[in-house]
C-alpha cells in the first residue's frame, strides 16, 4: 500500500510537471532531448569553415506526403540556418520506405563516400520493428555502421521511431528503441528520442495522435516541430548556442 | 531439516482446512512406485503460488495496454525482471506438482498424454486470441488513415495475404505483439513430459541439464524461427530455465534450497541486488539519471535481454522469490483472507484468465483509440480490466465448486480438474 501510494506520489509529481507547460506550444523538456553526447565534427565545420554538411537518412517516416519541404527534414534545415545565419547548410535527404537499419548500410556507405558529410542523422527502427527483425541483430547492425561512421569521422544522430498509439498493439518498438539507446551509449553518439518526445505530446496533450483524422495540418504540425527540435538537438551538442540553449526551444 | 519438518506439519494443517473438497481428498500420501524418488513434497496446494501467480497476470495484462500510466505500478518498471518470470516459474512448479504426481501413480505414459492434451488446450486458446486480433487489426486497417502514419500502417499489409498468415499463425510463427507468452508454454509443455520423467529419478541432472542448455544458447544462438522474419521473442531454448527450476523446486528442490534461502546472507545479498536494480531502473524512468551509470557498468550490463532471458533477469527474480519466501510463510494467515481471495482466483485459474486478459489489453487499446487516450481513461480500463479478471476468477472457481461437489469417479476428478485448470 505504502509502495502504491509513493508511486503515485511520483506520478503526480510527474504528470504536475507537464501538466504546467503551455499545451500550445511543442516544447520538448531538456531532459528528453539533450544528453551527454557531443557533435565535434559538426563544431569544427561551423566554427573553422562556416559550412555544415548533413545527410539524412531513414525510411518512410523521414517523408510526408503532400505539399513538399513540409516534413522534419527541411523544417530541420529552416531551423538551423534561422539559428546560424552565418553558415552555410546543406541537408541532404535520403528517404525510401520499407527500408530496415541492413537496408539503409550500403546506402549510407556510399552517401558519406560521396557527400563527405559533417553529420549523418540516422532515422530507424520502424521499419524493422514491423518486419520483427532479431532486435539483437539489428542493434548490432546499427552499432557496426555507427562505429564505422565514426572512424570514417562523421558525427551521428540516431533518430527512433515515432510514438504511435494507434498501430502500438500491432508493432513492438521497445526492443529496437533499447537497442538504439544502447547503441548510442556505446558509441558515444547523440540519440534523438522521437518516440519519447511524440509520447510526451500526447501525454501532455499538445497533439491528439490517436486521431484517424486523414488531414494533413496536424502531421506537418507535428514534423515542424520535430524540425525545430532536431535543431534544437544539433545545436546544443555541437556547443554552438548560448549556455542558455539547455533550456528547451 | 527443523524447518522442513516445520513446513510439512504447518502443510499438513493448511490442507485440513482446504475448503475446495477435490483436493481433500488428495491429502494422503501418494503410494511411492519410483525406488528412487526423492522424499515427496507436501501434497497440498500452495495458496503463495496462486496468489502471485494471480498477481502476476493482472501485472501483465497492465503492462500489456499500450501508454497505461497504470502500469507505473508493475513491477518491470522497478527492476530488471517482470511478471512474465513469475507466470513461467509458478506454470513450471504447478505442472510438476500435478503431472509429477500423475507420473508417480500412473506412469510416463498416462502423465505425457495429460500434459499433451494441456498443451493442445493451450493452442486451440491461442488461436481463438488470434482470431480476435486478427478483427480488431482489420478494424483499424480500415480506418485509420492518418498521414502522420502512412509508414506504420504498412504492419496490416499483412491482412492482404490471409492464407499466408493465417498458416503462419497456426505453425506459431506468425505472433502479434504480446501473444508471445502462450507460443512459449506451448513448446516447454511438449518437452515437459521428458524433462519430468528425468527430473523424478535424477532431478540435479535434470537441473545440470537445463542450464547447459541455457548456456549453450549463449554461444550457439538456438531460437525457433519467426515470420516474416526473425526469432522467438521469448526463447524456449533459454526461458526452459526457469520452467524447469519451477518443476524442480516442486518435486522436492524448495525443501532443499530451504537452508540457502532462509540464511540472512542470502537475504542481504537479496536486497543488495534488488537495490541495485532498482537504481538502473530509475535511469530508465528518468533519462536524466542515465549519466549517473558508469561506462564499464553499462557496457557490462547493456543489452539485458528479454528474449533470451538475461541472466540479470533470472537474478532479479532469484532474489525477488528469496525475499517473499523469507517475509511470507507458506500458512501466512493473509493467504486465507478475503482480501487477497480475488489474486487467488485468478491465479488458479491462470490459463482462462491469462487469454482473458489478452483480450481485455486489445479491448483496452481500442477503447483508448475510439473513445479517448487520456489518463482518466486509462485508470479507467485498467481498473475495469482487473475487476473483469477478478469476476472471471470468482466464477471460474464457484463453477469448480459446484463441479467438485458432484458424486464422480473420486480417483479421476481432481487431477483431470487440476490438469485442466490449473497449470
Amino acid at each position: 500500500m505504502k509502495a502504491l501510494a509513493s508511486a503515485l506520489f511520483v506520478l503526480l509529481l510527474l504528470t504536475g510537471g507537464a501538466e504546467a507547460q503551455r499545451p500550445d506550444r511543442c516544447d520538448v523538456p531538456g531532459y528528453l532531448l539533450f544528453g551527454e553526447h557531443e557533435l565535434g565534427h559538426v563544431n569544427m565545420a561551423v566554427k573553422d569553415r562556416q559550412r555544415l554538411e548533413i545527410v539524412i537518412i531513414g525510411s518512410g517516416s523521414s517523408t510526408l506526403a503532400g505539399p513538399e519541404g513540409k516534413a522534419y527534414p527541411r523544417q530541420m534545415e529552416a531551423a538551423l540556418k534561422a539559428r546560424l545565419p552565418d553558415v552555410t547548410v546543406n541537408v541532404t535527404v535520403h528517404a525510401a520506405p520499407r527500408h530496415t537499419a541492413a537496408d539503409m548500410v550500403d546506402e549510407l556507405k556510399k552517401v558519406v563516400r560521396e557527400q563527405r558529410p559533417d553529420l549523418v542523422i540516422w532515422q530507424t527502427g520502424t521499419v524493422d520493428a514491423m518486419r520483427a527483425v532479431e532486435p539483437d541483430e539489428f542493434g548490432a547492425i546499427l552499432n557496426r555502421a555507427v562505429e564505422k561512421l565514426r572512424a570514417a569521422g562523421t558525427d551521428v544522430i540516431l533518430m527512433n521511431m515515432q510514438y504511435s498509439p494507434r498501430t502500438e498493439t500491432m508493432i513492438a518498438v521497445g526492443p529496437y528503441a533499447e537497442n538504439m539507446r544502447w547503441v548510442s551509449q556505446q558509441r558515444n553518439v547523440p540519440l534523438f528520442d522521437r518516440l519519447g518526445i511524440m509520447r510526451h505530446w500526447s501525454d501532455t496533450g499538445v497533439f491528439d495522435l490517436y486521431s484517424p483524422t486523414k488531414a494533413f495540418a496536424v502531421a506537418q504540425k507535428v514534423h515542424e516541430c520535430i524540425g525545430r527540435a532536431l535543431a534544437s538537438l544539433i545545436i546544443d551538442a555541437a556547443q554552438l548556442g548560448p549556455m542558455t540553449a539547455k533550456v528547451a526551444q | 531439516m527443523n524447518s522442513v519438518r516445520q513446513q510439512l506439519a504447518t502443510a499438513e494443517s493448511a490442507a485440513v482446512t482446504e475448503v475446495r473438497p477435490a483436493g481433500a481428498a488428495e491429502q494422503k500420501p501418494p503410494p511411492r512406485r519410483l525406488e528412487s524418488v526423492p522424499p515427496i513434497p507436501p501434497s497440498q496446494r500452495d495458496l503463495r503460488l496462486d496468489l502471485f501467480r494471480g498477481l502476476a497476470l493482472w501485472l501483465i495484462f497492465l503492462d500489456h495496454i499500450p501508454t497505461n500510466i497504470v502500469s507505473w505500478v508493475t513491477i518491470r518498471n522497478y527492476g530488471f525482471s517482470d511478471a512474465t518470470e513469475i507466470f513461467i516459474f509458478i506454470s513450471g512448479y504447478t505442472a510438476a506438482f500435478v503431472y509429477g504426481k500423475s507420473m508417480r501413480e500412473r506412469g510416463f505414459l498416462v502423465s505425457g498424454a495429460r500434459i499433451f492434451r494441456r498443451a493442445w488446450q493451450i493452442y486451440v486458446a491461442h488461436v481463438f486470441l488470434f482470431a480476435i486480433y486478427l478483427a480488431e487489426i482489420a478494424y483499424v486497417a480500415s480506418s485509420f488513415e492518418n498521414p502522420l502514419y502512412a509508414e506504420e500502417m504498412g504492419v496490416v499489409d499483412f491482412l492482404k495475404q490471409p492464407d499466408v498468415t493465417i498458416v503462419q499463425a497456426l505453425l506459431l510463427k506468425f505472433r502479434p505483439v504480446n501473444m508471445d507468452v502462450l507460443p512459449l508454454y506451448i513448446v516447454l509443455l511438449l518437452l515437459f513430459p521428458f524433462a519430468l520423467w528425468l527430473l523424478l529419478r535424477r532431478p540435479t541432472l535434470a537441473v545440470a541439464l537445463s542450464v547447459a542448455v541455457y548456456a549453450a544458447n549463449w554461444e550457439f544462438d538456438w531460437n525457433l524461427p519467426a515470420y516474416p522474419s526473425g526469432t522467438w521473442y521469448f526463447n524456449p531454448f533459454a526461458w526452459q530455465l526457469l520452467f524447469v527450476f519451477g518443476a524442480w523446486c516442486a518435486l522436492g528442490g524448495a525443501q532443499r534450497l530451504a537452508g540457502i534461502m532462509q540464511s540472512r546472507i542470502t537475504l542481504a545479498l537479496a536486497i543488495a541486488y534488488l537495490v541495485f536494480a532498482f537504481l538502473i531502473a530509475m535511469t530508465w524512468n528518468i533519462p536524466s539519471l542515465g549519466p549517473f551509470v558508469p561506462d564499464w557498468l553499462a557496457s557490462l550490463i547493456y543489452p539485458i535481454d528479454k528474449t533470451n532471458l538475461d541472466v540479470l533477469r533470472f537474478a532479479h527474480f532469484l532474489a525477488l522469490s528469496a525475499i517473499v519466501v523469507s517475509f511470507i510463510p507458506l500458512d501466512w494467515p493473509a493467504l486465507r483472507s478475503p482480501i487477497l481471495r480475488p489474486a487467488i482466483w485468478c491465479g488458479q485459474h491462470s490459463l482462462e484468465i491469462f487469454c482473458l486478459g489478452v483480450f481485455l489489453a486489445f479491448a483496452a487499446h481500442f477503447a483508448m483509440s475510439e473513445i479517448s487516450g487520456g489518463v482518466p481513461m486509462q485508470i479507467t480500463v485498467s481498473i475495469l480490466g482487473v475487476a473483469i479478471m477478478i469476476a472471471a476468477g470468482g466464477l471460474l472457481s464457484w463453477y469448480k465448486g459446484i463441479e467438485g461437489r458432484n458424486p464422480g469417479p473420486r480417483t479421476k476428478t481432481p487431477d483431470a480438474d487440476m490438469a485442466g485448470g490449473e497449470v
